[in-house]
């Protein structure tokens, strides 16, 4: 803003406000946080102040390790997410490169329909998928969310690196290939290299969706210890029983955090990556 | 095109012949064009196309889960006109997704112009005003499942100590309260998703042209009214739709919160469409509750797209 910038002035506008929002938008994590590090029974104790933690233990989280099937499920949530997300990146830089670069019969009508299918919910679809799913016999499978996923991300990382690839001057590759590069080649050591914000930025939004992801997962995948970490926190740790009040926290923390981490170290690519995908275009 | 010899010192004829052929197909754009479309184009009809007319193949009989039914026409569309948990449903849907956008846009809208400002730790800042839109909803979710306890919740015990209330808030529980709770917590949830989209927006307004504005006297009131708002008016008419689109299909949610009750009062159409299909195994019947979603989305959705194409 412009104007004479006051310290006062500058606390009341910018830093009160900014302190309001903080809290809303950050206290349910505090909340987890705390409870995940409290003994069930100090939940109880109604003298205690609940927003502080009296006494520190870490028996929620040696629970969540030792009594459930919590290491099963982060490992099924990372082999799903990183599958899904190489198969969708891979599919979806040829599909922004086609639409960028090339003109072929329909590929405007594609691109619409490309778009399209980034409004398409899930809701709309999981009960005929989940037909589909049985047919196939990938009920249970690491098959059934790998495949059913990138429907969901090819859409928007392939408008993205669309955006992308359009800003690197047409000219960079033109010469490649006039030394003998195929298209291809000039896609791979040319293009790519020079889109690497617009790939971590799809990346991230892949694998975050994927880690994310609960109705697919929750019909798809929801037998014994083949859950995602999301699936298994709420439908195993939930039994109407206040005991897991603990690790019902614990493990939605620590389900959280690598997201979080995530985001803390590429939010500059991240904002970066939408603004040239989805706002400059 | 740039046409280039490729000679392999042991092919033949024959296989370079074949190989030059595949080559200039692979540099025909035409061709090539469609080519690098295929793996993502199988992708999507397998898996979103192709479920998606199955869907209507499924709404149109009496099938449940595990047998293919008969063919039974409009039945399953005409009998939930009939129901009136589905008259409930779309009730709560439309709550759910048009009381929450304005609250998210305003929200999102304050929360853009705090950030815009330079500060001091504006990435950490940014990072950590990100995370209800970015971690994982279901696991979000318990943590306002817990804010929203009958016995444990913080809000109760901070109003009762406030000597505000004297009995614990049932924000889940009693059925008038319990779509206004879900409706906060999408808000939340919604709020950042706004706000870094509007901000991306502000950050694309030319700083000269509020620093003319202030040298020919408008305060910062008009500025806001004539320069900021005109500038961020597309994108924010662009997420809304999307944000409404989104909330209109949510389940994740209200499947955590309240599964959809108490007494149905917090039913949206993902919620109802998976306890009849799923739960009481109705497939037909789940089919048509979710497809009653497609004519209002598609509306949502040619607005956005004829938006775009404007722009």
């Amino acid at each position: 803003m412009v104007g004479s910038d006051t310290p006062a002035r500058r606390i009341l506008n910018i830093y009160l406000p900014l302190a309001f929002f903080l809290l809303f938008l950050l206290f349910p994590f505090y909340w987890m946080g705390i409870v995940s590090f409290k003994p069930t029974n100090d939940l109880f104790e109604m003298k205690f102040n609940p927003f502080w933690i009296q006494r520190f233990t870490l028996e929620n989280y040696l629970y969540l390790f030792q009594n459930t099937a919590f290491p099963e499920w982060v490992k099924n949530t990372l082999i799903v997410s990183v599958v899904s997300t190489a198969i969708s990146l891979v599919c979806s830089i040829l599909i922004g490169y086609a639409l960028a670069r090339l003109r072929f019969p329909g590929s405007s009508f594609l691109g619409v329909g490309i778009f399209l299918a980034y409004l398409v919910p899930p809701t709309l679809l999981f009960l005929p998928l989940a037909q589909i799913i049985a047919k196939l016999n990938l009920y249970n499978t690491y098959w059934a969310l790998i495949l059913t996923y990138p429907t969901q991300l090819i859409p928007f990382a392939s408008w993205l690196l669309m955006g992308y690839f359009r800003t690197i001057p047409k000219e960079i590759e033109e010469c490649a290939m006039a030394d003998g590069c195929t298209r291809m080649e000039a896609l791979v050591k040319i293009i790519l290299p020079l889109s690497t914000p617009g790939l971590i930025s799809a990346g991230i939004f892949c694998f975050t969706l994927c880690w994310n992801e609960f109705l697919y997962a929750l019909i798809f995948m929801s037998s014994g210890p083949m859950k995602t970490i999301p699936v298994g926190t709420v439908s195993d740790l939930i039994k109407a029983d206040v005991l897991f009040w603990g690790s019902l926290m614990a493990s939605a923390v620590l389900g959280s955090f690598p997201i979080a981490i995530l985001y803390s170290f590429f939010v500059k690519y991240y904002v970066s990556g939408l603004t040239a995908g989805a706002v400059k275009r | 095109m740039i046409g280039r010899e490729t000679v392999s010192s042991s092919g033949g004829t024959v296989q370079r012949h074949g190989r030059r052929s595949l080559r200039r197909f692979l540099e025909r754009e035409s061709s090539l064009g469609i080519i690098l479309m295929l793996p993502g184009a199988f992708l999507l009809m397998l898996f979103m196309a192709y479920p998606f007319f199955l869907g209507i193949w499924l709404s149109l009989t009496d099938s449940m889960i595990g047998s293919i039914g008969q063919y039974v026409g409009f039945r399953n569309f005409i009998d939930l006109l009939g129901d009136s948990i589905f008259h409930q449903t779309v009730g709560n849907t439309f709550v759910y997704a048009m009381v929450t956008v304005p609250f998210k846009a305003v929200l999102g809208l304050g929360l853009a112009l705090i950030l815009t400002n330079r500060m001091r730790l504006s990435n950490p800042i940014r990072a950590a005003v990100m995370m209800p839109w970015i971690v994982p909803t279901a696991l979000s979710a318990l943590g306002w499942y817990m804010i929203f306890d009958p016995v444990f919740s913080p809000i109760s015990w901070l109003l009762r100590s406030l000597g505000v209330i004297s009995k614990n808030i049932n924000f889940l529980g009693d059925p008038n309260l319990a779509i206004a709770s879900v409706c906060l917590a999408n808000i939340w949830r919604g709020v950042p998703f706004f706000g870094i989209t509007i901000l991306a927006g502000l950050q694309a307004v030319p700083h000269e042209l509020h620093e003319a504005a202030a040298i020919d006297g408008a305060n910062a009131w008009h500025r806001f009214l004539h320069i900021t708002i005109p500038a961020i008016r597309g994108i924010v008419l662009i997420a809304g739709l999307l944000s409404i689109i989104w909330t209109f299909a949510d389940f994740q949610l209200i499947y955590v919160l309240t599964k959809g009750g108490p007494a149905n009062m917090t039913h949206i159409f993902g919620t109802y469409a998976y306890q009849i299909g799923l739960s009481a195994t109705d497939i037909g019947q789940g089919a048509a509750i979710a497809l009653y979603m497609f004519p209002i989305l598609s509306v949502f959705a040619i607005l956005l797209l004829k938006y775009l194409r404007r722009e």
